[in-house]
């Protein structure tokens, strides 16, 4: 009895430290007053006001585009990646492409961005390109951090299957290219799906490397938001967030229902 | 191992090689030449290193970037405050978030879907939204100060914003499910019977768990770290909204030098030194540690 009393205590204790946060938000989406903490009386206004502000729709836009062509990009060099480590042995200093596609994990994202922005300035002086900065000095960047977090999944995977298989098709004389697309490719496509989740969310999420690289018409929605709440509050953003957990509930229970359907079959 | 798959698809290593080599380490590199370079008005503000003048041949090369930092407390002062709130939060992190993972990990499987998919939501939802809904509750104004006056503890709102235990309270709550996630992987595999084993064969709650739980949760716990630790060491954003003046953070720093003073080759020194200074240790731990895990299986 003594056991279970804590362990519920413990667990209520948790979920509401990790839930208060955002229900208050959620809650005060709701206030009709343009200070965000006094309760005036229950509105859509601020969901109005959200719906009509085109630099934050516009921002949104921005974001889902770089956000989409990111995870794409990276996922596919990802791949390439996580294959070449596991399975091909001539690789022209190994140890030095493992340092460069595992440590921009661990390098914080503030010198990542201000080492491109460096980067992205000195190569448009000596070569002209890129010409400005803006949407695609960010795609490049957010590939750059992305390609690392799809490698490390794919890698996982692919160490962790049986190579047995792939050996078998050399042996039954498939070429080696086929080995890779009717092999291996089908075996890890969900690793593969996922690592295209966690590079969009990725890019989805990033501010600081993004505020480093961005240029004129370039502004993600991280950005926006971000200049809206620096020095204050916004019942914009309140309402900005309550749409997004929505969303995010939403994907969550969907793809527990897929999976407990999944189980029962 | 596929053999001559070199010859056929050397575009298979080369695109993502020749992409970090262009886009990841040639940037770092640049950024070490700036750091030793002389600052200087202009466009870029720092002076080439090599330079044919009147005078012929030049190198203008300086470690004075680095003396600078290095003799002034105040970048001193930021990295040990970085250091001290990745370790503080990694900390308060695993206290916090061990019993969680482990409840949820021996609950019931139809209850422990529901309780997983609790714990994913505010993990996939907006870093920065959750960091602004705590700038929210901290208000003078705000719900929290509001309960207080109102079960009577205190009777004007006091500021809890823009100081350096907010900024824990920020960090700890964005990075707690990125501690919970990984325990929980662990201690999900966990056969609960080791427990029962340990307690039948006599041994108290606590040695039950230093000796049986503790040690096989290990990796979840290093894991976890690691997930806490490397990002809060260079964390700009949560600083910036929640913390004040009392203690500067390393991140805040090169983004101030960089934006406000637009000092490069201060803010390069600074990235540089912070390289060796904070994300090395990280690189050596998880060298060693592979190398123990190794040993051990």
């Amino acid at each position: 009895m003594n056991k279970l009393f804590f362990k519920i205590l413990t667990l209520t204790i948790g979920f509401s430290f990790l839930y208060f946060p955002i229900l208050t938000l959620i809650a005060y989406s709701f206030n009709d007053n343009k200070r965000v903490m006094v309760w005036k009386g229950f509105s859509f206004r601020w969901y109005k006001e959200l719906f009509h502000n085109e630099q934050i729709l516009e921002a949104f836009y921005t974001s889902l585009k770089i956000a989409s062509l990111s995870a794409t990009f990276a996922t596919v060099m990802g791949v390439m990646i996580g294959f070449s480590l596991t399975r091909i042995s001539k690789i022209p200093a190994r140890p030095f492409f493992i340092f460069l596609s595992s440590s921009p994990l661990v390098m914080p994202e503030i010198i990542l961005g201000l080492s491109l922005l460096l980067f992205f300035i000195s190569s448009n002086h000596i070569i002209g390109f890129p010409s400005s900065k803006g949407q695609l000095t960010v795609l490049i960047s957010h590939i750059t951090f992305s390609v690392a977090f799809v490698a490390v999944i794919i890698q996982s995977r692919l160490s962790s299957y049986d190579k047995n298989i792939e050996e078998a098709a050399q042996d039954l004389g498939t070429i080696p290219n086929m080995i890779f697309w009717k092999v291996t490719a089908p075996v890890i496509l969900p690793a593969i799906l996922s690592g295209w989740l966690l590079a969009f969310t990725l890019s989805l999420d990033d501010l600081v490397v993004a505020s480093f690289t961005t240029g004129p018409g370039a502004n993600t929605l991280p950005i926006v938001v971000f200049s809206k709440v620096r020095l204050g509050l916004s019942p914009e953003v309140n309402a900005l967030s309550a749409i997004i957990m929505l969303i995010v509930i939403l994907a969550a229970i969907s793809i527990y229902l897929i999976n407990r359907s999944n189980i029962k079959k | 191992m596929i053999k001559n798959f070199k010859k056929q698809n050397v575009w298979f290593v080369f695109t993502p090689y020749l992409w970090l080599v262009l886009f990841f380490f040639v940037p770092l590199a640049l950024i070490f030449k700036i750091s030793i370079s002389v600052s200087e008005w202009g466009m870029p503000p720092y002076r080439d290193l090599f330079s044919l003048s009147e005078n012929g041949f030049e190198i203008n090369s300086t470690l004075g970037n680095y003396f600078f930092i290095f003799s002034d407390p105040f970048y001193i002062r930021s990295y040990l405050n970085s250091l001290s709130l990745a370790f503080t939060s990694t900390l308060l992190c695993l206290l916090i978030g061990y019993p969680i993972a482990f409840y949820v990990a021996k609950s019931k499987t139809s209850i422990r879907n529901i309780l997983l998919i609790m714990l994913i939501i505010p993990f996939w939802s907006s870093f920065l939204l959750r960091v602004y809904a705590w700038k929210v509750l901290l208000q003078g104004s705000g719900i929290i100060n509001s309960i207080l006056i109102h079960i009577g503890l205190i009777s004007e709102p006091i500021s809890m914003l823009h100081n350096h235990y907010a900024v824990i309270l920020g960090v700890v709550y964005t990075y707690l499910p990125f501690m919970i996630l990984p325990l929980y992987g662990y201690l999900v595999k966990f056969d609960l019977n080791l427990i029962d084993a340990s307690n039948d064969l006599g041994a108290k709650p606590l040695n039950t768990f230093v000796k049986v739980i503790l040690p096989l949760s290990l990796p979840g716990i290093v894991a976890g770290s690691m997930l806490v630790f490397i990002p809060v060491v260079g964390e700009y954003i949560i600083p910036e909204m929640l913390g004040g003046s009392d203690k500067l953070y390393f991140g805040k720093i090169i983004w101030d030098e960089f934006f406000v003073n637009r000092d490069w080759p201060i803010a390069s020194a600074l990235a540089m030194s912070g390289i060796v200074i904070l994300v090395f240790p990280i690189i050596i731990f998880q060298l060693m540690y592979a190398k123990y895990n190794f040993k051990n299986e």
